[in-house]
């Protein structure tokens, strides 16, 4: 006697046409704008590479003068915003996405050019600095994150420590010519300071304690402050925030 | 993991957003059939109707619900009141004696039982057409049994029509987050009507034709819920149920966290008993709407609020403990630094954003066509916001308890949650 009402077969499809539709658009809505991130990043990546060479030929063409002349504003806050920007992207879009690693690849080369230049500039100019090189990775590395709050912290704490992250599982034959110059275990966290590897974490008060010469590249600030002009002072290393925000994802 | 957690969130979206779109379409498409009664109607035929009352420690209510009977606007002599005291232990019993005037209002007492037990004692004694059932919590509007009965003018199939319940008088915070939850329940609900796919004959003002209980038995014992079991059957015989959105009836909402979460497990608790006991109607096309719609998405509802809930716990919980570590690193070194510069570099573009605010406006939508139907205005207000944050952080909780009770097996009991409740 009593019956149900005849299922709506066509509402139940024309909702999942409306839904699936939906759902197209928030993904390609999401992909757009990650699009125009990625795109943000590499022109940022393009100008930074630009900046480098010419300070790289500035450096070349000005070998007989003083060292004053020397622009070494490559290692500027850009860099510095690149990197929180490509490890902000990892996490968004996965570290295996590969338009993330491209930008982490090209990153790194950047890094290890300004590296390379700048140990040149100070040596010739007798600047007191000092280069950490950090080697890190992204799974299973609880002793990683830790790293990058201490660097990051003896960086802001030393603003001529000159840091330079590296993922040690990244792809690039760069970093591995890199990692057996200086015999980088896999031990990781390892960093590299002034040429010297040291594996495993190290608290802030163990790498002030290795490197004395840090109070003194403190110190050497502190007299040269009030003569900085403000476009120096942007002049900060480059990576250990990303070192920190690299490794929490 | 995070593809699976991945896979799982675009799951439990999907079905989200299938639910607020099939309901929209509903709406577009049969809003046209919403009946609208004018202030006062006539209805051309006035059948006798009773209606029970079953009490359980309401003496600080029951006065004021038996005075909205009173008042309601039917012929006076097609109406019977039975007011069934489930063996109360405080003064329920002395109050409604006062009101038992031996003809069309009448007090009976007995040993406690449980709900249904006091329903279907007034069944045996009812001798109208239609019988209606009214929590001792709630209040009727004047015109609302009138209405009522007015879609059974209108269509003879309908077996049983529910009425708007809306929160009475809302105080606190909490209050008020349920009051929203009843106004978008007023749009779901009849959606769901228009579809044939209710599940539960709510406890305040439901009304049936008394044959329905001929035919298909007595209230049954039901984990407690026994609203929602005889809905269920009769959804299992093809009996149609339909909703009336200008009926009101006003119910005394939980006025605190504690009472709020004994009402929501009950109400969970017997949601899955029940489902278990009816699984035969789940994803069986011959019982329409309730079988391939209500309770597959309402089952999915249940673990979909659990598993956000646990999401945010662990984003939550990583976050604290990052903080730690950092902080027993380096101490509390710029651990107050905030230093954030605006860029819109970081404004996050994961499709999950897009779709989570995007239900999320479905939500909103639905609650003010609630409104609208129930109040004719469609006003937004604050309320909506923290009725979705309150109920996402405790929900999870009544859910987990209900799942892991029935489960185990543990009844929460009906007169418990009134003891609690009236306190």
């Amino acid at each position: 006697m009593h019956q149900h009402e005849p299922n709506d077969w066509k509402k139940y499809v024309i909702v999942l046409f409306i839904t699936t539709t939906i759902f197209i658009t928030g993904l390609w809505l999401s992909n757009y704008f990650n699009n125009k991130k990625i795109d943000q990043l590499k022109s940022i990546e393009d100008k930074i590479s630009l900046d480098l060479m010419s300070s790289e030929t500035q450096f070349s063409l000005l070998q007989e003068l003083s060292c004053k002349d020397v622009s070494t504003t490559v290692l500027s806050s850009e860099l510095n915003s690149l990197a929180e920007k490509i490890s902000y992207s990892e996490s968004n879009m996965g570290s295996t996405d590969d338009n993330v690693i491209s930008l982490k690849k090209y990153y790194s080369l950047l890094e290890i050019k300004d590296y390379l230049l700048m140990k040149k500039i100070t040596e010739r100019c007798g600047q007191k600095s000092i280069f950490v090189l950090y080697f890190y990775k992204n799974e299973k590395c609880d002793d990683c994150t830790k790293q990058g709050y201490v660097l990051t912290s003896l960086r802001e704490k030393y603003p001529n420590l000159r840091v330079y992250s590296f993922d040690y599982n990244l792809d690039l034959s760069a970093i591995r010519a890199m990692t057996s110059i200086y015999k980088v275990p896999d031990d990781l966290p390892a960093v590299v300071i002034n040429g010297k590897v040291y594996s495993g974490f190290k608290t802030v008060e163990e790498i002030e304690k290795t490197f004395p010469e840090l109070e003194s590249i403190k110190k050497s600030e502190e007299v040269v402050k009030p003569k900085t002009s403000t476009k120096a002072k942007v002049t900060a290393p480059i990576t250990t925030s990303t070192v920190e925000t690299v490794k929490t994802n | 993991m995070e593809g699976i957690y991945t896979i799982i969130f675009y799951v439990f979206s999907f079905i989200s957003v299938y639910v607020q779109i099939f309901f929209l379409v509903t709406f577009l498409d049969k809003r046209r059939n919403i009946a609208w009664s004018p202030k006062n109607i006539e209805l051309s035929h006035y059948p006798t109707v009773t209606i029970a009352v079953p009490c359980y420690n309401e003496q600080s209510t029951i006065h004021k619900t038996i005075e909205s009977l009173l008042a309601l606007d039917y012929p006076k002599d097609k109406l019977t009141i039975l007011i069934v005291d489930d063996g109360s232990k405080d003064d329920t019993w002395k109050i409604i004696q006062g009101f038992d005037n031996g003809t069309s209002v009448r007090a009976f007492h007995k040993e406690n039982g449980g709900k249904h037990t006091a329903v279907n004692f007034a069944l045996e004694k009812s001798t109208g057409e239609f019988f209606g059932c009214l929590d001792a919590d709630s209040f009727v509007h004047n015109q609302a049994l009138k209405r009522i009965m007015r879609y059974f003018e209108n269509d003879p199939r309908n077996m049983a029509v529910i009425p708007s319940v809306l929160s009475h008088n809302p105080k606190n915070i909490i209050q008020n987050a349920q009051k929203v939850e009843y106004d978008m329940g007023v749009y779901i609900k009849k959606m769901l009507g228009l579809i044939g796919g209710i599940q539960v004959t709510p406890g305040p003002l439901s009304t049936f034709r008394k044959k329905v209980f001929d035919e298909l038995g007595p209230y049954r014992k039901a984990h407690n819920t026994e609203d929602q079991e005889i809905a269920l059957r009769m959804q299992e015989h093809g009996y149609k149920i339909d909703y009336c959105p200008d009926a009101y009836v006003y119910t005394n909402t939980p006025d605190s966290v504690m009472k709020l979460y004994r009402q929501r497990l009950r109400w969970i608790y017997g949601f899955i008993k029940n489902l278990v006991d009816y699984r035969h109607l789940l994803f069986r096309k011959k019982y329409g709407t309730v079988a391939l719609f209500t309770l597959p998405t309402g089952m999915v509802s249940v673990f979909g609020i659990i598993f956000v809930f646990f999401t945010v716990v662990y984003n939550v919980i990583n976050l604290i403990y990052n903080k730690i570590v950092q902080i027993h690193v380096i101490g509390f070194h710029n651990f107050f630094q905030i230093g954030y510069k605006f860029d819109w570099f970081f404004i996050n573009t994961k499709a999950m954003l897009f779709l989570s605010i995007f239900l999320y406006i479905l939500v909103i939508v639905s609650v003010l066509i609630g409104r609208k139907m129930s109040t004719g205005k469609a006003n937004f207000s604050v309320s909506i916001i923290y009725f979705s944050i309150i109920y996402s952080m405790i929900a999870p909780f009544w859910m987990l308890r209900a799942i892991y009770n029935s489960i185990f097996s543990k009844e929460s009991s009906w007169t418990f949650e009134r003891r609690v409740t009236n306190n």
